[in-house]
């Protein structure tokens, strides 16, 4: 057990690794040099200088050492804290990605709050009794939720709740501190678009649970129906929901850069996006770079929470 | 005797079930496709002939409409999806001929739905620059068509060569180019989006490399998975031993034994670069104006349509991708209960 876990941790830092190396190719490339220049002196200014100037200040800023240098150096100074300047809002990216995360960590938490039982509670219903009325109701709502991409869902939704009913805030820029109503449509879209797909998996594993020979045995048994859910049925069918509600995390990242730009939310998803069109070379790499840790971090947790809970299972 | 079964005649066959076979269904689908994908692509060069490339796609779209209903038609989830994506093709193929106005030509600014100004009825109303909804809408299905199939299409080839090369050589090719994709996998889709996209620019061919990289690891992983159980099989051991290469064996005995869930999978791939491309043409990395194109309609109404009045520019083009989506969705889920019932 405990090998496996040092294994998979030794694959995932390799992939770290290799990831970051090759985002590292990619910023080091003279067009992204250049973007930098642009950034920080004006487009006039770089287009008027020699190009013997421009190497001097390549040379000034660092950034003409060697390849492998400069990329040890780049990650000696992450692990130190020091994740360069932005350009764009003139501030040290560290604190300012931290803030953001932290609001794109409040939108996550009330995303899982909500979508978690949601799809549970429906996966199981629909499962329970495959090919009837309920299950087919409940899988078409689910297919045509998820069919709906976040950008319509988030239309549809403000254009009935705030342009239409007028009950809630269109806009989520949170400029008079935190205000909870214009967190409600950004939470929805999300849940929307994605609970769908949880209830689908948890949906064919409690189907598949309930054709097992147990459940038959527990039925035939004259244990009451109910109990044979609760009892049996349910503690194998949520193993495999429970990896897919944990990599949810992965794509929540990308969903929340739509979401996030749409409402005007100041979070992760939104500076991401901002600092790329901006061309604010250190905020794309940071912001990156946070992007892959907490995917790898999440593929890591689901795995390893998917062998605990599962005994039957064992990597060889 | 020999002569009299020669000269009877042989059975007809319906004209429907011949062309169902592999070869007129490829023709079919070529003649329907690369008139699209030259008028989105390449239409400035055609001149006047970019319109009249499309005719003959009308009707071979019609025929494989009714082909893939016949063969369908046992699954109501799969004939609604097939009737939405149809619906679609149907429209990109023939807006050059429909009685619209032109869709980039501004006439009356914030035109609601349903009223006539200038001596022009508005189905649909206009946009901020007073360009038709309506045209705009038909029009820009052709442009989220094409490219949405284009890069999935590459994603898959790209994807399947190196599944079918990791799945049947196993060993250090296996090890290699699963890791690779591993690496890619481990970055949030739209993430990865961002970074390749401020890497090369915005632009329809940019979009093809990103999805690729975004969507190929991810096929790789199915098609491995797939290799791996049909090699242990008795017909691939049969070709081993007539000393067929790895290579034909690949595409001639593996591949086509695949097809089932791959063709599955791609209609849910097709759906999500959909997604993709919609979205990303909202955030500003995608494709670019004037041409209309509904993510692009998104953006620009995003802005100024704010108030319920106007918010038709905003559902319209929403609808329209949605219901293209739900087509892709709907497909795959019928074609999956098809086969787990077979």
């Amino acid at each position: 057990m405990l090998g496996l876990i040092l294994r998979r941790l030794v694959q995932m830092a390799l992939i770290m690794v290799v990831a970051s190396f090759i985002l590292f190719v990619i910023f080091d490339t003279p067009a992204f040099k250049k973007k930098i220049a642009i950034a920080e002196l004006g487009g006039f200014a770089v287009s008027a200088l020699s190009e013997e100037d421009y190497q001097n200040w390549l040379e000034q800023k660092g950034l003409n050492v060697p390849f492998f240098q400069r990329y040890a150096n780049w990650i000696g100074n992450i692990t130190t804290g020091d994740f360069g300047k932005s350009f764009e809002k003139n501030t040290a990216v560290g604190p300012l990605l931290l803030d953001r995360l932290k609001n794109t960590g409040i939108l996550a938490f009330w995303v899982f709050a909500l979508m978690i039982p949601i799809s549970l509670v429906l996966g199981v219903l629909a499962g329970m009794k495959e090919g009837s009325a309920q299950d087919r109701t409940i899988s078409f709502i689910s297919v045509f939720t998820t069919s709906i991409p976040e950008i319509a869902t988030a239309i549809i939704l403000t254009v009935i709740f705030a342009l239409g009913l007028g009950w809630l805030p269109a806009k989520s820029a949170m400029t008079q501190g935190f205000d909870w109503r214009q967190l409600v449509l950004p939470v929805l879209t999300l849940v929307t678009y994605d609970f769908g797909y949880v209830a689908r998996m948890t949906r064919a594993s409690m189907a598949e649970v309930m054709t097992s020979q147990y459940i038959r045995t527990a039925v035939l048994k004259g244990i009451p129906y109910r109990q044979v859910i609760m009892k049996h049925a349910l503690r194998n069918a949520l193993i495999a929901p429970f990896t897919v509600i944990v990599l949810q995390l992965n794509w929540l990242l990308s969903g929340v850069v739509v979401v996030e730009v749409f409402f005007q939310y100041d979070g992760f998803g939104k500076l991401l996006l901002e600092a790329a069109l901006f061309g604010d070379v250190y905020v794309v790499q940071a912001a990156t770079l946070v992007a892959v840790i907490v995917a790898v971090l999440s593929q890591i947790i689901s795995d390893i929470g998917y062998t605990l809970l599962n005994p039957r299972i064992r990597f060889s | 005797m020999s002569t009299a079964v020669a000269t009877a005649a042989p059975p007809r066959t319906p004209l429907l079930q011949r062309l169902s076979q592999p070869r007129p269904l490829i023709l079919l689908l070529l003649l329907m496709w690369l008139p699209l994908m030259a008028q989105v692509m390449a239409g400035n060069y055609l001149g006047p002939l970019r319109n009249i490339i499309m005719l003959p796609g009308i009707p071979a779209a019609v025929i494989l409409y009714v082909l893939a209903f016949r063969a369908w038609r046992e699954s109501w989830v799969a004939t609604l999806g097939l009737t939405l994506v149809f619906f679609w093709i149907l429209v990109a193929l023939s807006a050059p001929f429909l009685p619209l106005l032109d869709p980039n030509k501004p006439i009356a600014p914030f035109t609601l739905p349903f009223t006539e100004k200038r001596d022009v009825f508005f189905w649909l109303g206009t946009d901020l620059k007073g360009r038709d909804m309506l045209a705009r809408t038909l029009w820009g299905c052709q442009r989220v068509l094409v490219w949405g199939v284009t890069a999935t299409a590459v994603a898959y080839v790209v994807g399947t060569l190196f599944g079918l090369l990791a799945g049947y050589l196993s060993g250090w090719w296996d090890e290699i180019i699963s890791f690779v994709a591993n690496v890619f996998l481990s970055f949030p889709v739209m993430v990865l989006f961002i970074v390749i996209l401020n890497y090369l620019g915005p632009s329809g061919f940019n979009i093809v490399i990103a999805v690729t990289f975004a969507s190929a690891p991810a096929i790789m992983r199915i098609v491995r998975g797939l290799t791996l159980d049909i090699k242990t099989r008795d017909y691939v051991f049969a070709a081993q031993t007539r000393g067929e290469s790895p290579l034909y064996i690949m595409l001639v005995e593996l591949l086509p034994n695949a097809r089932g869930p791959i063709i599955v999978d791609a209609c849910l791939r097709l759906g999500y670069t959909t997604v993709a491309i919609t979205t990303l043409t909202f955030l500003g990395l995608g494709l670019q104006p004037p041409d209309p194109d509904w993510g692009l309609m998104i953006k620009e109404a995003a802005k100024t349509a704010m108030l319920f009045k106007f918010s038709y520019m905003l559902i319209i083009p929403a609808l329209s991708v949605s219901s293209l989506i739900l087509g892709f969705n709907l497909m795959a889920d019928g074609l999956r209960e098809m086969s787990l019932r077979d």
